[in-house]
């Protein structure tokens, strides 16, 4: 009976429960956009064409860049249980970083110089701002999602002093930073429209992936997110953890902040907030907290936001329907993972034989040999 | 204008109160969700749904008292979601409860502006309630005791949940499904059940008030007006223990903070509005820091009940 589930259909498995979802989501966003007099099909159709086809599919990949490396960030604190969720304040705080000191960095410094201190202290800055919530977790076991949430909302309004104050263009009357020229940015990928920062995203994740998977470190944590108590019994050191993993995980949601804006924004304008990771969270989980696995799913929902952008104000929505979505798809997560699990723990009582027929009745009739 | 003149004083207590108001009734349904176990985060789209909801009768009817309900009714309907997803099937309440801000969100900000953007949408004033002599007062009078008669309402449904949570057998129910699941279920009572009263009802109040931020503090409906109330009302819950005196106290130190910004600007201080809006989260992350220990949640916090289950 163990050997039932193979590593194969166990992927199989991970598969149907990563994409179902995600498909069930998507159907009944059709029927709310029916309910709300647009049609779905529209929509659907102009994902397709303004994310994929012509030179759309490089503004998909464009955006990946942050999403990728938001999600690995979001994934080091998950996976240690702890939950982040100051990602957007995080994200900011990176961008003003490249935004505000950008202009005067790179006047003065040559471009690769300034570029790394830029990504530097863009991390820096994210991993300070995560030591109050972790601090506090580590401490007195505050609940770091209030915290964390709280000083996003903090780091928000100080992001828009900054940039109506000291980080101002003095030469336009909007509240945005200097443009940053383009000889400046992060180059392009010979022959495409993608900045570099889309490899440096992916290499990340793939690093991310092997320290998870194949070191100490990744092991330490797991066991850390698992239980804090065995944690302990193993030498692991709880404070220390709580600290580093936060710090990582708000560094690298910065670091994506500070990426985007020097390889595709150019400038910051105030009151700006793309609410990356709201949009990336339920991929996150979608991918078992795997950074690899994380890279599709992100990328498709880098599809559907590029070409839902102009495909929902072309059905008659506004682009807040992508919010729909993502909470769709994080309901549906939850109840497809409470029916896997259903079947695979809660039926164990049935002797073996009447089990395999309820859980898939048509073996039979496929003639498969039943072991 | 004067520190001290009347209308200063008077305009000033009436902002604090309309501050306050939404958060502690969001705070006052949160609360009696987590005192039962069910961390609803999903607090802010369930204030959202409830103002919308509560903004879109009132401006149909031109009736307050019907948009209320309607503010109740909605809570209650997203708050079904984490009754159904959590307290039924024991799902993550943390996942459901993104989930329903984000469905909150999104839904509201598109209805809202497919339906609602293109016409004047302010809701005007709702009837006052002038308390005979009371009102009559010089300062104080018409800042409190010329209030709509659903701030005393909503005043009065505060504190009897605060009576019932303490002192009835309902609430010592509530109490114990947040405390030690297990024992309530061994006394006779059903935790499922206990938590769904408690769902719906916090919903009820969330709702309640979400609406009253649209019809009374802002007299319109704008997308993400709650602009992380719900998540600041999570915060008092968690200060407040439980104690609905608490939860009034706080909610009102919360409104002066708010007040402040606008009675500053008035009196000749540029503020900028940034810092306005910070500043209630400022003073929210000050008191954790320095009452971090007192910040302290029911044990089953969080936790799906299993019968049998360790």
């Amino acid at each position: 009976m163990i050997t039932e589930h193979s590593r194969a259909r166990n992927i199989v498995d991970g598969l149907v429960r990563s994409i179902l979802p995600v498909i069930l989501a998507l159907i009944v966003a059709g029927f709310i956009m029916l309910a709300m007099g647009s049609n779905p099909l529209d929509f659907f159709a102009g994902v397709w064409t303004y994310g994929i086809t012509g030179g759309n599919w490089q503004r998909s990949l464009v955006l990946m860049a942050p999403l990728v490396i938001v999600a690995v960030g979001l994934i080091v604190a998950f996976r240690g249980q702890l939950w982040n969720l100051g990602y957007n304040g995080q994200y900011l705080l990176g961008a003003v970083v490249a935004s505000g000191v950008g202009p005067y960095l790179f006047a003065a410094l040559p471009a690769w110089l300034a570029t790394l201190i830029i990504f530097v202290g863009a991390i820096l800055v994210g991993a300070v701002w995560s030591l109050i919530p972790a601090i506090l977790k580590a401490r007195y076991g505050t609940n770091e999602i209030i915290t964390s949430l709280v000083m996003s909302f903090i780091a928000v309004g100080i992001v828009n002093l900054l940039i109506k104050g000291p980080f101002k263009d003095p030469n336009t009357p909007m509240p945005q930073t200097a443009v940053i020229p383009d000889d400046q940015l992060l180059p392009y990928i010979p022959g495409t429209e993608i900045h570099v920062g889309f490899v440096i995203a992916i290499v990340l994740a793939l690093v991310a992936q092997f320290v998870l998977s194949r070191t100490s470190f990744g092991l330490r944590m797991d066991i850390f997110g698992a239980s804090p108590k065995a944690a302990r019994h193993v030498g692991i050191n709880s404070t220390w953890m709580v600290i580093l993993l936060f710090a990582l995980s708000s560094g690298l949601i910065a670091f994506a902040g500070s990426i985007d804006v020097l390889g595709q924004y150019t400038y910051q304008r105030a009151n700006w907030d793309p609410h990356y990771g709201d949009a990336v969270m339920p991929f996150v989980f979608l991918a078992r907290l795997s950074p690899l696995a994380a890279i599709p799913l992100v990328a498709f929902y880098a599809i559907l936001a590029t070409g839902g952008t102009l495909a929902a104000q072309q059905a008659g929505l506004n682009v807040d329907f992508l919010l729909v979505i993502v909470g769709l798809i994080l309901i549906f997560m939850t109840i497809t993972e409470y029916v896997g699990e259903r079947r695979r723990l809660g039926q164990s009582y049935l002797p073996p034989g009447l089990r395999r027929t309820l859980v898939r009745p048509f073996d039979g009739m496929r003639g498969r040999k039943s072991s | 204008m004067s520190v001290l003149s009347a209308a200063f004083v008077t305009v000033f207590i009436a902002t604090v109160i309309a501050q306050a108001m939404p958060l502690l009734l969001a705070s006052v349904g949160e609360t009696i969700g987590e005192q039962a176990g069910v961390l609803n985060l999903g607090i802010e789209g369930v204030m959202l749904i409830g103002a919308f909801s509560g903004f879109v009768v009132t401006l149909a009817t031109g009736n307050f008292w019907l948009g209320m309900l309607a503010g109740a009714v909605g809570g209650v309907i997203a708050n079904l979601a984490m009754l159904v997803l959590n307290v039924w099937l024991g799902l993550n309440q943390i996942v459901i409860g993104l989930a329903i801000t984000l469905i909150g969100e999104g839904l509201t900000s598109v209805l809202y502006l497919q339906n609602y953007s293109k016409s004047s949408t302010s809701l005007g004033t709702a009837p006052e309630l002038h308390i005979p002599f009371l009102a009559d007062i010089p300062v104080v009078g018409p800042a409190i005791f010329q209030q709509s008669g659903i701030f005393w309402v909503s005043l009065l449904l505060a504190i009897a949940v605060g009576f019932f949570l303490a002192k009835t057998n309902w609430g010592l129910s509530i109490r114990s499904a947040g405390q030690k699941p297990s024992s309530l279920d061994a006394a006779g009572g059903s935790v499922v059940k206990i938590r769904s009263q408690a769902v719906i009802l916090g919903g009820a109040f969330v709702g309640f008030g979400g609406a009253y931020l649209a019809e009374l503090t802002t007299a319109t409906f704008t997308p993400f007006i709650t602009n992380g109330l719900g998540f600041i009302a999570i915060v008092i819950t968690m200060l407040s223990r439980g104690r609905i005196v608490f939860v009034v106290i706080t909610s009102f130190v919360y409104g002066l903070a708010v007040a402040i910004g606008p009675a500053l600007q008035v009196l000749g201080f540029a503020v900028p509005a940034d810092v306005i809006k910070m500043l209630p989260f400022i003073v929210v992350i000050l008191t954790l820091i320095i009452f971090a220990r007192s910040s302290v949640v029911p044990p089953a916090l969080g936790a799906p009940y299993t019968r049998g289950a360790r």
